[in-house]
């Protein structure tokens, strides 16, 4: 027991002067903290490992274009390395379409092609439809083969994750008569939304990529759940929206409650958007900040920056504990919170 | 700001894998988890009642169990009892037959004692009397001659003698 402790001690003291080494070495360089940050939760067209000696390591992934002037284009991404140019392709550094891969056509111009790049978000997604898929179908499968028996480990907790999801959300939210139409799209949103926030809290290849945290994402989302909400919606719901029950003075002859009413409708699925885009991005930005901390601080001395490093990594790990958790409630807030608005819209009287 | 706006390839990404994911499980995913739990648990409910069916069909059997137990009890108290009372009748109807077999007994002996004695009585009398005569036939021959007389009345004097004794 002593010995452990006292191994313990030991430990953090060699950590510690290991850390106070690391600054050194990237003090040669000017941190761009914006940079890291934004190059990080950003989609990017390749997929950046580690710099070692000088030399980025990086994932080549496929670019997929269709140009006017070109047509279809396939080529993997190292060839624009460095600004490079390929079929007259190339990242744009700075303008209208900083970060994008553009092209520069006959007349000189800097046009946008169309963009069906397997960039990182994209192969993050992918990745993490894999798992998905994987996990769902095999727990499926187990079902299949052990009739009415209780799973045990991984299978066991996916089948707890399901029955809470179903009973405590869905069932509760939309109502016992609706809610089995309803199930297994709300299902996959929040499995879908689950597994792409652990995958993005993953630091290394093939997690780390900001696919929540992505606009995109969260809008294909967000549109699934508002076509569930006003696609089935019965004929009371849209009388509610357009003659609602208020006074008259607010209905004619300016259409004040309809107007609202009318613009609630989008205002609910945005907020879903933004809600998990917003949260996830500031996750990854956060732990990312404080990450950099410990560069930040490297010229200051080795005091300081061992004390920072030290700061910046217990801030890590919590924030790391904080974004587990946040991945976790993302998911089910967004699940929970289209299933009731789905249940709003079917209990309409 | 790149930041909100959304990027078309991964839309188009987002919107085929997403489309892709959603037709799969809802098909051979989570109807079959959902489906393969609420069986479990109608399964679980059924054993549970089932379980608790058999139970009180067990107490009832074993209620049945000590009643009959009970009765068969009774039962043999009843058979010992009424068995102790025969055997009482039994030994008291040989004690009273012994009784009376005894009784008879004793009765036949004596009847029959009393005949051995009046017989032989009898019997000692008549050779008493033989020999009373033949005495006196003695004597008087010697004496006087055979008289009726004096036979009469020694024949007196011995039934006085003979019923003086017995």
């Amino acid at each position: 027991m002593n010995d452990i402790k006292k191994n313990k001690w030991v430990g953090i003291i060699l950590f510690l002067w290991f850390c106070s080494f690391l600054p050194v070495k990237a003090e040669s360089e000017k941190i761009d903290v914006q940079d890291i940050v934004f190059s990080h939760i950003q989609d990017s067209y390749a997929w950046h490992i580690t710099e070692w000696n000088g030399k980025e390591i990086e994932i080549p992934l496929p670019i997929i274009v269709k140009s006017k002037e070109q047509g279809w284009d396939f080529f993997l991404s190292h060839h624009l390395h460095h600004g490079n140019s390929y079929h007259n392709y190339y990242i744009a550094a700075d303008g209208k379409y900083a970060g994008k891969l553009v092209e520069k056509n006959s007349h000189g111009e800097e046009v946008r092609p169309i963009d069906l790049s397997l960039t990182k978000n994209v192969c993050g997604l992918f990745f993490a439809c894999g798992a998905l898929l994987f996990i769902v179908l095999r727990t499926a499968h187990w079902y299949e083969k052990h009739p009415n028996q209780v799973p045990k480990g991984f299978i066991g907790v996916v089948e707890t994750t399901v029955s809470y999801i179903q009973d405590n959300v869905i069932k509760a939210s939309i109502g016992e008569k609706y809610y089995s139409s309803y199930s297994s799209y709300l299902l996959t949103v929040f499995f879908f939304i689950l597994i792409n926030n652990l995958f993005g809290i993953i630091p290394i290849f093939p997690g780390g990529a900001n696919v929540t945290g992505n606009i995109a994402i969260t809008l294909v989302l967000a549109a699934c759940t508002f076509i569930a909400i006003n696609l089935f919606a019965p004929k009371a719901y849209w009388k509610e929206i357009f003659w609602p029950n208020t006074p008259i003075y607010l209905k004619l002859p300016i259409p004040i409650m309809p107007f609202v009413e009318f613009v609630g409708i989008f205002t609910k699925p945005i907020a879903l958007m933004i809600r998990l885009f917003a949260n996830i991005m500031a996750g990854h930005s956060i732990i990312l900040a404080l990450t950099c901390l410990v560069f930040i601080t490297a010229s200051m001395g080795i005091i300081i920056s061992t004390g920072m490093t030290l700061v910046s990594v217990i801030f890590c790990v919590f924030m790391n504990c904080m974004e587990l958790l946040v991945a976790c409630l993302q998911a089910y807030i967004f699940t929970m919170l289209s299933a009731s608005f789905i249940g709003q819209s079917k209990s309409q009287h | 700001m790149s930041l909100f706006t959304p990027d078309s390839g991964l839309l188009f990404w987002m919107i085929v894998s997403f489309g892709i994911v959603f037709a799969i499980l809802s098909k051979y995913g989570f109807p079959i988890i959902v489906k393969a739990i609420e069986q479990r648990k109608a399964y679980i409910d059924n054993s549970l009642e089932a379980a608790r069916q058999a139970n009180e069909q067990l107490a009832n059997i074993q209620a049945e169990g000590a009643r009959i137990l009970a009765e068969a009890k009774e039962r043999q108290n009843k058979i010992l009892k009424e068995a102790f009372a025969e055997k009482e009748q039994i030994l008291e109807e040989a004690r009273q037959k012994a009784t009376a077999e005894t009784r008879l007994q004793i009765e036949e002996a004596t009847r029959r004692i009393q005949e051995e004695k009046e017989k032989a009585i009898r019997e000692v009398r008549s050779e008493i009397t033989d020999l009373s005569i033949a005495i006196a036939e003695k004597i008087i021959k010697e004496k006087i001659g055979r008289d009726k007389e004096q036979q009469q009345i020694m024949n007196r004097l011995l039934d006085e003698v003979s019923f003086c004794k017995s």
